[in-house]
């Protein structure tokens, strides 16, 4: 039996026992080297040859992934390590880590208990390191760090032992602020990340080696020694002495939780239900022999064994051929096979026990962030947030009008294995819309339809997405049913900001029909007033809309109406019919007709929409564009070429760095005029250049642009090139 | 002139001799039938009055605008189901109309109101308030209904029940599962599988049905095509227990509990 499949077949045995599990993730910032140290991971563990592995980026299976050389899915593996005389199972989960797949990292980080941060010594903690990190700590996942290409420190940037250490402490410092500044209260001090006690390690992932504390110790190697064999070219020697491997899984065994711990923390961060039910129970537990609980985080469209369904089993066994439910669907579904994963290898077994990370097949209906259960009426889980939100959008056309149906299933399979892609029809023109995280993504996504879908489309030049707010507050406005008989008055106002912030990290429960108390609690706390707190019955993104109306006969009645037409106003505004973003609607008062014919769906959502639209119209309604941060790293003398791309395209310059003959610029720059900036920036340079980009939330556009802005986007969308006027909505 | 006729309750010829005088005199004949259902042959319609009718969506109704402009330069008349100004928001329209300085009239109908309660022998002076049961969505369900037919019960009044039209006419089969699943939700115990209630299914029309008995029984009834309504019985008067017993097939036994010498 070869080395890989004895490994399996521990791996089928180890998933039995979740003391012995360990699922964890591996995050960084872009270029950081996560992929290669992923592979030698498994490399190691016997799953690749050691020799390939660096080169052959087993986790960076998607084609394109390979072509561009960067990570685009959370792929998933497993491997067998073995410390201090025990066999344990690693169930790893690469990520990617350009700021256009970050949905894809959230997502991931449901699914682990632990994360293995890979931050490069030379060019340190950067803005991406912090968003994995927060991303990780939100979801209660441990982190541990692997500060990577130390090699380099001595080779190219000639430092001495004392100045590489010096860089090693900034570099923990700096990780260390952060987990301070956003672990939950109870971890900010026990996750803190320390030589001494074996959470950091050191090492070069490319040429395979890795040293921590505890092994230093243990082998007798010391930090000279590792600068002599880099100095001297020998880190063949290296990677035999302290293989990577063998640091790092020590390093995630020792210190990483295993499911049965972690679970018992971060279960009541997920799940709001009842943790004394017995699926609360058995969750907190991590009992396989409980009810069946799985999330589901990521879908892959396999070109041969089509939809696979990737989840974290928190209680109960997942058998072959059981029945499920998935919540929200009304039928149950029969589970066809389950799997581990083992590199791109899906192992087939009988049952996947609580704990583990699994991989189904016959699960049509499911979605990413989907609850899976045994039991058909329960709690979900909550769903996962992603800061960032679609902020580009083509157009798609089937190139030949033959195809258009395949272009709708093809569009709904893409979105559905990556949820950051929303696909929308506009009603107005009948166009197919395609948003996504950023212009790469979009066009990742169009290589992905045209080369594995084998679907001919054309794309439109990008546009970016646009939000509506409010600048001030509202008079009164009168919204009336189209037979007038319902009168509903409706007031609009800037949300306060703590609650937008609150409302953008997921501090508030979704439901808040559920979840009233502990909802009206919070936002009292942010600063609204108890009344407006206590009357809140409807929050979509980052608005609000709440009833302050009293005694009203027959408000309760038509109060899901009126949030179904908030509902419909967040997702397009009155100006440019963009989604909203940062706004309060107070309901102040309604005239209801006695009978509830007469004031049913048809009547109260009209009268509600022109209300809100009405009112926003009054309250100086605005445009807000996404806009992005820029890093950018170039030798000192081609500095002024990069500051005039950027002062071209409405960016600023935030800040400049110098590092050796570096210099690192800071910049933010509206996300309308980075299109095109990768090559822009690469003439610029002739190439010498390194940078990434990160959205960074919706800002003001500028007074000069909003006319022809909104008119722009009104002519695209098939609308009168000019908003309405208040009283249009006045009936 | 804007003038509101009423042409009942099942087809063309229940309008009334006066409400087709005024459709001919008219220029402009409007009708809508969404307030109802009927079985309406419009060639049939346009030869008695001698002119087009023109159907109206609800949109346009309530919208009123192109109503009102015409009415303001020749006589306009919008056919109604029913009688006009019955279970319909059309007392806004003829507001706007006398605002805007055009003179309105009315003519009256045959309607549901009435004629239920003839059809089964009950008592005008014994009804409560009316009640209209809605099309559950899913985000509406109201329950109003419920609390409105507990008033009745308890003052011991009949309450008609007016089923929805919506997009699909409501069957009173369907009316009775929303009774009892408003039942479920509220749990006051006024309305079971044993309450009393009377169907009357396209009334004013050849095959015009009606039967009463308890609802489990009912349910399990083909009341044909709508329109239907529905009546729960109050306290009854012992000639309107008879009715429901001889005229729509009552279980006998009801007449014990209502007896003459009660």
């Amino acid at each position: 039996m070869g080395r890989k499949e004895e490994n399996i077949r521990k791996a089928k045995e180890l998933r039995y026992i979740p003391e012995k599990i360990r699922n964890i993730g591996v995050v960084a910032h872009i270029d950081h080297g996560k992929t290669t140290f992923s592979d030698n991971l498994l490399a190691g563990a016997g799953m690749i040859s050691e020799e390939l592995a660096g080169e052959q980026l087993v986790l960076d299976y998607d084609e394109q992934e390979q072509a561009r050389g960067i990570t685009i899915n959370a792929a998933a593996a497993s491997m067998v390590h073995e410390y201090e005389g025990e066999e344990y199972l690693i169930n790893l989960i690469d990520t990617p880590g350009h700021v256009d797949f970050g949905g894809d990292v959230t997502r991931a980080m449901r699914a682990v208990d632990g994360a293995i941060v890979v931050v490069c010594a030379v060019e340190g903690v950067m803005p991406q390191t912090e968003t994995v990190l927060r991303q990780a700590l939100r979801e209660r996942v441990k982190p541990v760090l692997l500060i990577n290409k130390v090699d380099r420190l001595i080779n190219e940037l000639k430092l001495d032992a004392e100045q590489m250490q010096e860089r090693f402490i900034k570099i923990i410092t700096e990780v260390n602020k952060l987990i301070k500044k956003m672990a939950p209260d109870e971890f900010k001090d026990k996750w803190l990340v320390k030589p001494e006690e074996g959470t950091v390690a050191f090492g070069s992932s490319l040429h395979n080696w890795a040293i921590s504390v505890p092994y230093m110790k243990k082998t007798g190697i010391t930090f000279k020694d590792i600068y002599e064999y880099c100095k001297n070219d020998d880190q063949k020697t290296l990677a035999k002495k302290a293989p990577i491997h063998e640091v790092s899984l020590n390093m995630v065994i020792e210190h990483l939780p295993n499911p049965k711990e972690a679970q018992r923390y971060r279960i009541p961060n997920i799940w709001r239900g009842d943790i004394n039910s017995p699926l609360g129970k058995a969750m907190i537990e991590c009992d396989p022999k409980g009810p069946l609980a799985l999330m589901v985080t990521k879908i892959i469209i396999d070109p041969h064994a089509g939809e696979i369904t990737f989840g974290r089993v928190f209680s109960g066994t997942l058998r072959e051929g059981q029945e499920v439910h998935i919540l929200g669907m009304p039928k149950p579904y029969r589970i066809q096979q389950v799997a581990v994963m083992v590199g791109g290898d899906r192992i087939q077994v009988e049952d996947i026990p609580a704990g583990n990370i699994a991989a189904i097949s016959g699960l049509r209906d499911a979605y990413a962030g989907a609850t899976v259960t045994s039991i058909p009426d329960t709690d979900p889980f909550e769903s996962i947030k992603h800061i960032s939100e679609p902020v580009v959008t083509v157009r798609v056309e089937a190139k030949r009008p033959a195809d258009l149906p395949k272009l709708v299933k093809v569009l709904r399979d893409v979105s559905k294995a990556d949820p950051s892609i929303q696909v929308e029809i506009n009603q107005e023109t009948g166009e197919y819309l395609m948003s996504g995280m950023g212009e790469l993504h979009l066009e990742v996504t169009e290589y992905r339809i045209k080369n594995e879908h084998k679907l001919d489309i054309i794309t439109s030049e990008p546009t970016v997405i646009y939000r509506e707010t409010v600048k001030r507050k509202s008079p009164t406005f009168e919204g009336k049913s189209p037979n007038k008989h319902n009168y509903i008055y409706v007031e609009v106002e800037p949300l306060e900001e703590e609650v937008v912030k609150a409302l953008l990290e997921g501090e508030i429960p979704e439901n808040v029909k559920k979840y009233k108390k502990e909802a009206a609690k919070k936002l009292e706390e942010l600063g609204m007033s108890r009344e407006e707190a206590k009357g809140v019955f409807g929050i979509k993104g980052t608005n609000l809309i709440t009833d302050v109306t009293k005694g009203i006969q027959h408000m309760n009645e038509v109060r899901e109406l009126l949030k179904q037409a908030f509902e419909e106003v967040c997702n397009a505004g009155p100006k440019a019919a963009e989604p909203l973003q940062g706004v309060k609607v107070r309901v102040v008062d309604a005239k209801l007709h006695e009978d509830a014919i007469h004031r049913g769906p048809a009547q109260m959502i009209p009268a509600m929409r022109n209300a809100i639209y009405g009112a926003m119209t009054l309250a100086d309604p605005i445009l807000l564009e996404p806009m992005q941060k820029v890093f950018i790293s170039v030798p000192h003398e081609l500095m002024g070429n990069v500051t005039r791309e950027i002062t071209q395209r409405r960016g600023m310059i935030l800040d400049i760095k110098n590092e050796g003959d570096m210099s690192i610029i800071n910049a933010k720059a509206p996300v309308a005029e980075m299109f095109g900036f990768a090559s822009a920036i690469r003439s610029a340079t002739g190439g010498r250049v390194l940078w990434s980009t990160e959205n960074m939330g919706f800002e003001p556009l500028p007074d000069f642009l909003q006319d022809e802005v909104t008119r722009k986007i009104r002519e695209r969308k098939g609308m009168k090139p000019e908003p309405y006027p208040a009283d249009h909505y006045a009936g | 002139m804007l003038a509101f006729v009423g042409i009942g309750l099942h087809d063309e010829r229940d309008i009334t001799l006066k409400g087709l005088e005024m459709a001919r005199k008219c220029d402009r004949v409007y009708m809508e039938l969404y307030t109802s259902v009927m079985d309406m042959d419009m060639k049939k319609l346009e030869e008695m009055i001698g002119k087009k009718v023109e159907i109206l969506s609800r949109e346009e109704v309530e919208e009123g605008g192109k109503i009102i402009e015409e009415a303001k330069e020749m006589d306009v008349c919008l056919l109604v189901p029913g009688d006009p100004m019955m279970a319909t928001t059309h007392v806004e329209l003829r507001l706007r109309a006398m605002e805007e300085g055009i003179e309105t009239s009315l003519i009256h109908g045959i309607s549901i109101i009435t004629a239920s309660a003839g059809l089964l022998g009950l008592q005008i002076y014994k009804f409560g308030r009316v009640v209209s049961i809605a099309r559950p969505y899913e985000n509406y369900f109201p329950l109003s209904p419920y609390d409105r037919i507990k008033e009745n019960v308890k003052a011991g009044l009949h309450t008609l029940l007016l089923l929805d039209i919506g997009e699909k006419p409501m069957t009173a089969n369907e009316g009775m599962e929303i009774l009892l699943e408003m039942e479920r939700r509220k749990g006051e115990g006024i309305i079971s599988a044993d309450t009393l209630i009377a169907v009357v299914a396209r009334a004013s029309s050849n095959d015009a049905m009606i039967r009463a008995g308890y609802i489990k029984d009912l349910m399990k009834e083909d009341f044909g095509s709508p329109p239907h309504c529905i009546v729960i019985p109050g306290d009854m008067h012992f000639m309107e227990a008879q009715s429901l017993v001889k005229i729509a097939g009552a279980p006998e036994n009801i007449l014990k509990k209502f007896r003459r010498d009660n």
